[in-house]
C-alpha cells in the first residue's frame, strides 16, 4: 500500500501487473484456474434455470423484529421532526434552512411542505454521510477533504486537512481512475490536439474523428454491427428511449430501474408497465396478458413491445436473468434494451458484459446501452446495436442532434481504456485487471458472508449491498469506518424500500489484498459494535487450502 | 316517493305507515320505481359481465392471441441519404480553424464564441487538473463523486455572477432539462416562449406541467396569456393558490439570434407573481460588459431572476452545465435534480478548463467589445440580401440566415442551404446549417443556416466570411431560378 501513497494511483506509471501489485489471486474452487466461467450446459445437466451452475443470489429476508424497529424508527423521527417544527414556528427552534426571498412571499411556495420537511429534519442530520468530498483521483485509496459543521449540519465548512482512505465507494471497477500512465498521457496529447470542448451537436460540426474511432471500436468489442457514443450516460438514456418507443408502444420495464431509463420512458409518451425485480414469472405473465389484450381502451394491438433491463443493479447487486430474458423476448416477440452501465467490463472473462458472462449472443439484444463513466473511469454513454438501429439513432436522437458531442480527452480517456481491455495496447493489463476484480468480488462477498453480515445480490457482482436496517445504525456504521479510514456509501429510504437502509460497496480491480483485508477488519469492528451482522445463516469460513492459490 | 317523504317529514319511520303510503301513491309511481330498481341491477350486473368478458380470456385463447401478434420492426428504415448518416468528420479544431472532411476553413459554424476552445491556457489547466484527479469521476455528487474541484467552481461561479449558489451539471443538455421538473410538477403552469430550445423542451415535457405558449419574444402576447389565467384563478381561488406559475424563457434565443426583453419580464413576474427561469446558454459570456449575461446587458438584478441556467459548452468551450439562483432556489436540485443526482459528475478538468476561460475574460477585458463589434459587422455584411433574410439581434452572435420566401416544403429549403454550406467549405468557410428534429419540435423553426460569431477573427477573415456567403448565397438562388 505504501508503494502506492507516493503518487495517489494505484497502478503508478507504467503497466503493473496485478499479481505483483501484492493483491492474491484467489479462486473458490469451481472456477477454472484462468478465470474463466463455465457455462457448458451439457457438462452439467442440472443447470440452473439461467443456464449457469453457478449462478447464485441471494437475498436474506429481514427479521419481523429488526423490520418493526426500523419501522418505529422513522416514525419517531417525524415525530421529532413535527414537535421541531412547531417549536420553529413558535420561534424557539432555529430553522437555518435558507428562506426564500422576502419579494416572494405572495408568490405559490416553489415546492411542497413535505421535501423540505424530509431534507429539514431527516435528511440534514445524517447529511454529513453524502456529498463527501475528495481531493484527488476516486482510486483505491482517496483523499477525503475532512468537513466540520458549527450549526449541526445545516452547513459544513472544510477544516483544510484531507484523510487517506480505502475507497470503496466509487464506481471504479477495472481501476482505470488513473492521472499517469500510458492512458494519461494520450489524453494530455489529444487534449492538446482537439482542446477540451466540441461546441456543437454530432450532426452539425460535433464528429471528431478520435469519435468515430471509438464508435467502430465499442461495436467491435460489443460484437455489434455499428454503435454510437453519447456526452452523458444518463442523457443516452433519457434522450434516446423516446426517439425509439412512442405512442402506441409498450415498454415493459424492471421495478428497480434507474432513474435516466424511467426518465427516458416517460419522455417517450409509451404505455409502461413495471414487472418485479428481475423476476421472470411476473416479466411472463405480463407480458402474456398484456399481448392479449392489446392497448388500453381500444385493445388495438401494441404496435411494438421493449423490455428494459440492467446488466447489474447498482442497489441491488444482482444480475439480470439474461437468459430467461432472451428467452422469454424471443417467445413474445418483444426487443430488448439492455442498460450495462454497471455491468460492461466488469463481467465476463474478458469484461464484455453480462451477454459474454452468460456466454450468449449478443446479437440477442437489441439495444446495448452501457456507460463509461464507471469500468472506463471517463464519461458519457453508448448504444449499440444492428446497423438500422444506429443509423436510426444517429438521424433521430435527441442527443445527436441537439446536445453537445463528448470533449477529446473523455473519448481518448475511453478509448484508450477500452485498447487495454481489448489487449490492443500490446500488454495483458486489461486481462489481469478484469481477472482481478472477479477475484477481488469474490473473495470480499465471500468473507462478508462468514462475518455475518446480510449480503445482498449475486456472487459475482462487484456491487455488494450489505443491510444496515435502521437508519440510526447506517449513518454510524459510514461514520464509523470513515473515521478509521474506510469510504462507504450508504443507501436509505427513498432510494431503497424504507426498511432496508444499506452500505453499498463497489470493489474494484485496482484494490489489493491488503486493502480490502484493511476495509475487511474494518467493517467487522464496526458492525460489531453496531450490532450489523444481521444473518443468521452465515457461511462457514473457507479452509485455508482454498483460500490461497 | 317524493310525497311519501313530505308526508313522513321528520317524524320516525313507521313500517305501518310506509305500507299505507305505498298503498296510496299512485300506480304510475310504483310501475316507475320498479323499473328504476330494476334498471339499477341490470346497471350492476351488466357492467360486471362485461368486465367478466375481458378478463376471462381463456388459456388457449390468450396464447393464440400471442401467436397472432405480429409486433412493428425496432425502428423503421431511415433515408440513406440523411447528413446525419454522413456526417462531417473534424480531425483539427482550433480557435476559429476547423478541419473538416479533410478541407480546413474558417470556423462560423461551432459556438466557440470567445475562441476558448483552442486556447493553450484553458488545455493546460486541464491537463493539470487531470494529473491530479484524472478524468472521469467514477460517481455522481452524492457517492463520492465531489471534488474540491466542483465545489470551488460552483463557488467561484456564484461569486463571479452575485448569486448565493451555483449548481454544476455534467452536460449542458441536462442541466435546463433537469432543473425545470424539479420545481415545475403536474398541477402546476408554465408560460413558455414559442421559440425556445429542445432542452428546455424536454424540461417541460417531463414536468407534466399545463403549458401556454405566447407568440416568440412578444411580451404583449405573454401579458395577455397572464391576465387570461388571473381572470381564471379568480374563479378558482383555492386552485390557484397552490398552482405554482413559471415563465421560461432563453436570455438569447438560439434558434432565432434574439435577446428576450427581460425588464419587461421582470416587471410581469413582479405584477402576476410568477416565477422565471431563464437559460442564458447562449448569452452567458457574451452579452453584458463583463460577458454576464442578458441581466447586465438590459441593467437589471440579476437576482430578480428566479433561476438562470448556462451550457459550458458554447463561449466556455467545454463540457457541462450550471444554474444559478438564490441557496433556497438553487439547492433543491441537489436532492431533486434527476442529471444532477443520478448522474457521474463533471470530469474536473473540465471544469478547471471553464474555470480558466472566466480568469482569462477578467483579464481581457475588451473581449466582449471586441466579439460585439464581429457581430455586428457581420449583421450589417450580411443583411439585406436578396432573396434571404437575416434573422437575429445586431448584437448576437447567433444569426441565421433565412430564404425569404419559403418554398413551403421543409426539408427541400433546408436542402437548398446545405447547398451553401457544402459550397462554402470548398472557399474556406465552414458552416452549418442548424439541425432540428422536424417531428418533435412544438413549433419547428424555418431552416437557415446558422453563423455563429467568434471573437478570435480577424479583418480579413470577417470580410472573406460575408463575401463568401454573399457570392455563394446569390449563385445558389440564380442556379436555382435557370433551374426552373
Ligand atoms: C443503470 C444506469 N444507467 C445509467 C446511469 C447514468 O450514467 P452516467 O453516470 O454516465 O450519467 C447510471 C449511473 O448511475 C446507471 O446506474
Amino acid at each position: 500500500m505504501a508503494l502506492h501513497r507516493r503518487n495517489g494511483t494505484p497502478f503508478g506509471k507504467g503497466n503493473h501487473d496485478l499479481r505483483q501489485n501484492g493483491s492474491v489471486a484467489y479462486t473458490n474452487g469451481h472456477h477454472k484456474s484462468n478465470g474463466t466461467v463455465l457455462t457448458d450446459e451439457t457438462a452439467h445437466p442440472k443447470a440452473s434455470k439461467v443456464g449457469k451452475k453457478d449462478f447464485s443470489e441471494s437475498f436474506e429476508e429481514v427479521e419481523l423484529l429488526t423490520a418493526l424497529v426500523t419501522y418505529m424508527s422513522y416514525i419517531i423521527l417525524a415525530l421529532v421532526g413535527y414537535c421541531r417544527d412547531i417549536l420553529m414556528r413558535l420561534g424557539i427552534d432555529k430553522d437555518k434552512a435558507a428562506q426564500e426571498s422576502p419579494k416572494l412571499k405572495a408568490f405559490t411556495p416553489l415546492y411542497q411542505d413535505f421535501d423540505s420537511f424530509f431534507t429539514r429534519h431527516m435528511y440534514r442530520k445524517v447529511r454529513d454521510n453524502w456529498n463527501v468530498p475528495i481531493a484527488g483521483l476516486p482510486g483505491a485509496e482517496s483523499d477525503l477533504l475532512e468537513r466540520y459543521s458549527d450549526d449541526n449540519f445545516w452547513s459544513f465548512k472544510l477544516t483544510g486537512t484531507t484523510r487517506k482512505v480505502i475507497n470503496i465507494g466509487s464506481y471504479n471497477y477495472l481501476g482505470f481512475a488513473e492521472n499517469h500512465g500510458p492512458r494519461s498521457d494520450a489524453v494530455v496529447a489529444s487534449t492538446q490536439y482537439y482542446g477540451n470542448g466540441v461546441c456543437s451537436s454530432r450532426q452539425e460540426l460535433g464528429t471528431l474523428a478520435l469519435t468515430v474511432e471509438l464508435e467502430k471500436l465499442v461495436a467491435e468489442f460489443l460484437g455489434q454491427e455499428d454503435a454510437i457514443t453519447f456526452g452523458m450516460g444518463f442523457a443516452t438514456n433519457s434522450l434516446n428511449i423516446p426517439s425509439i418507443m412512442g405512442r402506441g408502444c409498450l415498454i415493459v420495464s424492471d421495478r428497480l430501474n434507474h432513474a435516466s431509463l424511467v426518465l427516458g420512458v416517460r419522455l417517450s409518451g409509451a404505455t409502461v408497465k413495471v414487472f418485479e425485480h428481475n423476476n421472470m414469472e411476473s416479466l411472463e405473465k405480463l407480458l402474456k396478458m398484456a399481448i392479449a389484450e392489446g392497448q388500453p381502451r381500444t385493445h388495438r394491438p401494441w404496435k411494438k413491445i421493449l423490455i428494459i433491463v440492467e446488466g447489474i443493479y447498482s442497489m441491488e447487486g444482482s444480475i439480470v436473468k439474461l437468459p430467461e430474458v432472451i428467452a422469454i423476448k424471443k417467445k413474445y416477440k418483444c426487443y430488448l434494451y439492455l442498460d450495462e452501465a454497471h455491468s460492461i467490463g466488469a463481467l465476463g472473462p474478458t469484461g464484455r458484459g453480462v451477454v459474454e458472462y452468460f456466454g450468449l449472443d449478443y446479437r440477442d439484444v437489441d439495444v446495448m446501452m452501457g456507460t463509461f463513466t464507471k469500468s472506463f473511469g471517463g464519461s458519457g454513454g453508448y448504444i449499440a446495436g444492428s446497423k438500422e438501429l444506429v443509423d436510426y439513432i444517429r438521424v433521430n436522437s435527441h442527443s445527436a442532434t441537439y446536445a453537445s458531442s463528448t470533449s477529446a480527452p473523455v473519448v481518448e480517456q475511453v478509448l484508450s481504456t477500452l485498447k487495454t481491455i481489448m489487449g490492443r495496447d500490446g500488454t495483458t493489463v486489461g486481462q489481469d485487471r478484469v481477472e482481478a476484480l472477479k477475484r477481488n468480488t469474490q473473495y470480499f462477498r465471500r468473507r462478508l458472508r462468514e462475518m455475518g453480515f446480510v449480503v445482498y445480490g449475486n456472487d459475482d457482482s462487484p456491487v455488494v449491498p450489505v443491510l444496515m436496517y435502521l437508519p440510526a445504525k447506517m449513518t454510524c456504521f459510514a461514520r464509523e469506518c470513515r473515521k478509521r479510514g474506510l469510504a462507504v456509501v450508504i443507501v436509505g429510504f427513498p432510494a431503497t424500500p424504507i426498511i432496508e437502509g444499506r452500505a453499498r460497496i463497489c470493489l474494484s480491480a485496482a484494490h489489493t489484498r491488503q486493502m480490502l483485508d484493511e476495509a475487511l477488519k474494518i467493517m467487522d469492528e464496526v458492525g460489531e459494535e453496531l450490532g450489523v451482522k444481521y444473518s443468521r445463516h452465515p457461511l462457514p469460513p473457507l479452509t485455508d487450502k482454498s483460500k490461497m492459490e | 316517493m317524493a310525497d311519501a317523504i313530505m308526508k313522513f317529514g321528520v317524524e320516525p319511520w313507521n313500517f305501518a305507515e310506509l305500507v299505507e303510503a305505498f298503498k296510496q301513491a299512485p300506480l304510475y309511481h310504483l310501475a316507475f320505481e320498479v323499473i328504476l330498481v330494476v334498471f339499477i341491477i341490470r346497471l350492476i350486473f351488466s357492467k360486471s359481465y362485461s368486465i367478466e368478458s375481458t378478463v376471462k380470456l381463456t388459456e388457449a385463447e390468450r396464447e393464440q392471441l400471442v401467436q397472432e401478434w405480429e409486433p412493428e420492426p425496432l425502428v423503421p428504415p431511415v433515408d440513406p441519404n440523411h447528413p446525419a448518416l454522413h456526417y462531417k468528420v473534424i480531425t483539427k479544431q482550433g480557435n476559429n480553424k476547423l478541419v473538416v472532411d479533410g478541407k480546413e476553413g474558417i470556423n462560423v459554424g461551432t459556438f466557440n464564441f470567445l475562441g476558448m476552445l483552442g486556447r493553450k491556457e484553458t488545455e493546460d489547466a486541464a491537463i493539470q487538473t487531470m494529473r491530479k484527479y484524472g478524468v472521469g469521476t467514477c460517481g455522481p455528487r452524492g457517492f463520492f463523486g465531489t471534488m474540491d474541484v466542483h465545489l470551488n467552481f460552483e463557488e467561484k461561479m456564484a461569486k463571479h455572477m452575485g448569486v448565493e449558489e451555483a449548481i454544476l451539471y455534467s452536460y449542458g443538455f441536462s442541466t435546463i432539462a433537469s432543473a425545470i421538473p424539479a420545481y415545475a410538477k403536474k398541477g402546476d403552469l408554465v408560460f413558455c416562449d414559442e421559440g425556445v430550445s429542445f432542452a428546455i423542451q424536454m424540461g417541460l415535457l417531463a414536468s407534466r406541467s399545463k403549458l401556454k405558449f405566447f407568440k416568440h419574444n412578444n411580451m404583449a402576447d405573454l401579458e395577455r396569456l397572464l391576465q387570461e389565467q388571473a381572470v381564471e384563478d379568480k374563479k378558482n381561488p383555492k386552485k390557484a393558490k397552490v398552482m405554482r406559475k413559471f415563465i421560461v424563457v432563453e436570455g438569447l434565443y438560439v434558434n432565432h439570434g434574439t435577446i428576450v426583453d427581460v425588464e419587461k419580464l421582470i416587471e410581469l413576474k413582479y405584477k402576476y407573481k410568477v416565477r422565471v427561469f431563464m437559460d442564458e446558454s447562449m448569452s452567458f459570456f457574451v452579452l453584458g460588459k463583463t460577458g454576464r449575461g442578458v441581466t447586465e446587458h438590459a441593467g437589471v438584478d440579476i437576482t430578480d431572476i428566479d433561476l438562470i441556467s448556462v451550457s459550458m459548452e458554447a463561449a466556455l468551450g467545454t463540457m457541462g452545465g450550471f444554474c444559478l439562483g438564490t441557496r433556497y432556489v438553487v439547492d433543491h436540485q441537489r436532492l431533486s435534480g434527476l442529471g444532477y443526482c443520478f448522474s457521474a459528475s463533471l470530469p474536473p478538468m473540465l471544469a478547471s478548463a471553464a474555470s480558466m476561460a472566466v480568469d482569462i475574460t477578467q483579464k481581457e477585458t475588451d473581449i466582449f467589445q471586441k466579439l460585439r463589434s464581429n457581430n455586428e459587422f457581420i449583421h450589417v455584411q450580411l443583411s439585406g440580401l436578396p432573396g434571404y433574410r437575416l434573422d437575429g439581434d445586431p448584437i448576437s452572435p447567433i444569426k441565421h440566415l433565412r430564404l425569404e420566401e419559403t418554398s413551403g416544403d421543409w426539408q427541400k429549403d433546408q436542402a437548398f442551404l446545405e447547398k451553401i454550406v457544402v459550397r462554402a467549405l470548398d472557399e474556406g468557410v465552414v458552416l452549418t446549417v442548424a439541425r432540428y428534429l422536424e417531428e418533435e419540435e412544438a413549433f419547428l423553426p424555418p431552416p437557415s443556416i446558422r453563423i455563429a460569431v467568434n471573437v478570435t477573427l480577424t479583418e480579413d477573415q470577417l470580410t472573406k466570411i460575408t463575401s463568401v456567403i454573399r457570392i455563394l448565397a446569390a449563385a445558389v438562388l440564380r442556379e436555382k431560378s435557370e433551374g426552373e
